[in-house]
């Protein structure tokens, strides 16, 4: 099964960061996406800059709203993702409880939505 | 009896016990519970039919297993998906290849997904119940204080989620997560509970889901026959509904343990749970939760030959009960001991180090243990104060009344 692994973390904590400790945190990620790709899970990736980069867009009435700023304003912000491979929900725990960011944030494991089940 | 009577009465011991297992035969590769049970439901359908006309087959279980299979087949070749496809292949060949005879037990299984993490605790013990017994939505929500559209709902919810997220059908290794099996104890003791909150057995729904607890209960220990904490369990819950008919006097009236008829306990129920106990405390593996809960009542049943429960071992148990757990309701009762050890003072002292937060200011056993302590101290008005606290927090007539009565009693002798 497919799973997103969604990196929640307080992003001004996050920039804010010591040098050393922003080496620390890139080496551990380095290390992490290194573990799924030997293990064969990992089928993609990326961190994402800062939400005050963040541009939301609805269409209403034709119309388009575009609004600077993310969808929701929230304590901590999507910063990164990984999606991975896993045969099932345990597996998937347990990747996302070795990424370097649950230590500090959240990790939101959500199952891919299979185009070819209904 | 008729013939029809004779099937439904096959089909229904059938049901007992196999229900759960064929459940989780059907469910554990395709994680897709609702599907089994509806196949299931049409097998027994079916079986209720032509059993008292053509008689019951020889092997009941292989009947309604090759028969719910085929449902199944049917269902997954009428969709048109590449994971359905997957699905009708795998029913195919285990049709094929399969003996029936030998239908592997995955019952532990299920009762693991139900109990999984990722699964909302409050509908844990619901869905067990559900799975593994076949009890309908209604009758949980019954059970439960629910209503049926409701708890039907969480049921539903809660298998789309063990579907569509891929929680597993496995047995996690006791090292690796000792929390899942507790969680299907914790699971099992619910349903427990919840029979127990019925004292005089007037809600036969009620009432029955204790039995049925111990049923399960019983299950987990001859699944896992290495896990002490699945010993512990049962004995706790043996000790407990052994002291059922003593809980009420003959005019429906509710009698507090320490002032319990120990003639009135089933001797043969705490036989039971000695024997669990002791047999769990030779097991390798830590002393956990359920076995020390159980050691607890094991104190209390001594009172059958020496006339007095060992408060100086209740007092011991919960000392550890306290550190392992840090849960006020255990410090409640670990009060109550201490005061019956050293005396009433000494136990109001315990009971005052406890932080009153807010859900233990909505707790019913605190105040009423609150209030016998003061009134042991001989202080009649804290006694008076905290009996009304309980009084008015107390869901149960009779131990409302029981209250009262005890409320009444403090008043007089401060008259005199």
């Amino acid at each position: 099964m497919k799973y997103l692994l969604m990196i929640y973390a307080d992003e001004t904590a996050m920039l804010a960061a010591a040098p050393e400790n922003r080496t620390v945190m890139t080496s551990s990620y380095a290390a992490y996406i290194d573990a799924m790709q030997k293990a064969g899970v990992h089928l993609g990736g990326a961190r994402l800059r800062p939400t005050t980069s963040a541009t939301s867009i609805r269409v209403r009435n034709g119309k388009n709203e575009v609004l600077n700023g993310p969808y929701a304003e929230t304590k901590e912000q999507l910063g990164g993702y990984f999606l991975i491979d896993a045969p099932d929900l345990d597996s998937a725990i347990a990747w996302a409880s070795r990424c370097p960011g649950a230590a500090s944030g959240a990790i939101e494991v959500r199952p891919v939505w299979d185009m070819q089940t209904p | 009896m008729t013939a029809d009577s004779d099937a439904r009465a096959v089909a229904e011991a059938v049901a007992r016990r196999s229900y759960g297992k064929l459940v989780a035969f059907l469910s554990a590769r395709s994680r897709n519970v609702a599907a089994a049970e509806d196949a299931l439901a049409d097998a027994f359908a079916r079986a209720l039919t032509e059993w008292p006309l053509r008689g019951a087959p020889d092997r009941p279980e292989a009947w309604l297993m090759t028969v719910a299979k085929r449902r199944l087949i049917d269902a997954s070749r009428r969709k048109r998906t590449a994971d359905d496809a997957v699905e009708h292949l795998r029913l195919l060949a285990d049709e094929a290849g399969g003996d029936a005879e030998a239908i592997p037990d995955e019952r532990l299984a299920l009762m693991f997904a139900c109990a999984h993490p990722a699964i909302d605790p409050g509908v844990r013990a619901p869905l067990i119940l559900q799975t593994v017994l076949g009890f309908d939505a209604a009758t949980i929500a019954s059970a439960f204080l629910v209503a049926p559209a409701t708890m039907g709902q969480r049921l539903s919810r809660a298998k789309a989620k063990i579907r569509h997220a891929g929680v597993p059908f496995r047995i996690p290794d006791r090292n690796e997560a000792p929390e899942r099996l507790e969680a299907t104890l914790d699971a099992i003791y619910a349903a427990f509970s919840e029979g127990w909150t019925d004292p005089a057995g007037a809600d036969a729904r009620r009432r029955n889901l204790a039995g049925e607890a111990i049923w399960l209960g019983r299950l987990v220990m001859s699944l896992a026959p290495e896990e002490p904490e699945a010993l512990g369990l049962v004995a706790l819950m043996l000790h407990a509904e052994a002291r059922r008919g003593a809980r009420r006097d003959r005019a429906g009236e509710f009698v507090p343990l320490a002032e319990q008829d120990p003639a009135l306990w089933n001797d043969a129920m705490i036989a039971e749970a000695e024997t669990l106990l002791a047999k769990a405390s030779r097991m390798a593996g830590a002393v956990g939760r359920y076995q020390l809960e159980a050691a607890v009542q094991s104190a209390h049943a001594i009172r059958r030959r020496a006339g007095t429960a060992d408060w100086r071992a209740i007092a011991a148990i919960y000392d550890a009960l306290v550190a392992m757990t840090g849960s006020p309701v255990v410090a409640i009762n670990r009060a109550v001991a201490i005061s019956h050890r050293d005396g009433a003072s000494e136990g109001l002292a315990a009971l005052d180090e406890l932080v009153l937060d807010a859900r233990l200011a909505e707790y019913q056993p605190y105040w009423a243990a609150r209030a016998d302590l003061a009134a042991r101290t001989g202080d009649s008005a804290e006694a008076s104060a905290a009996y009304r606290r309980a009084i008015g927090l107390e869901p149960d007539p009779a131990v409302r009344r029981f209250l009262l009565r005890r409320e009444a009693a403090l008043h007089r002798h401060g008259a005199d």
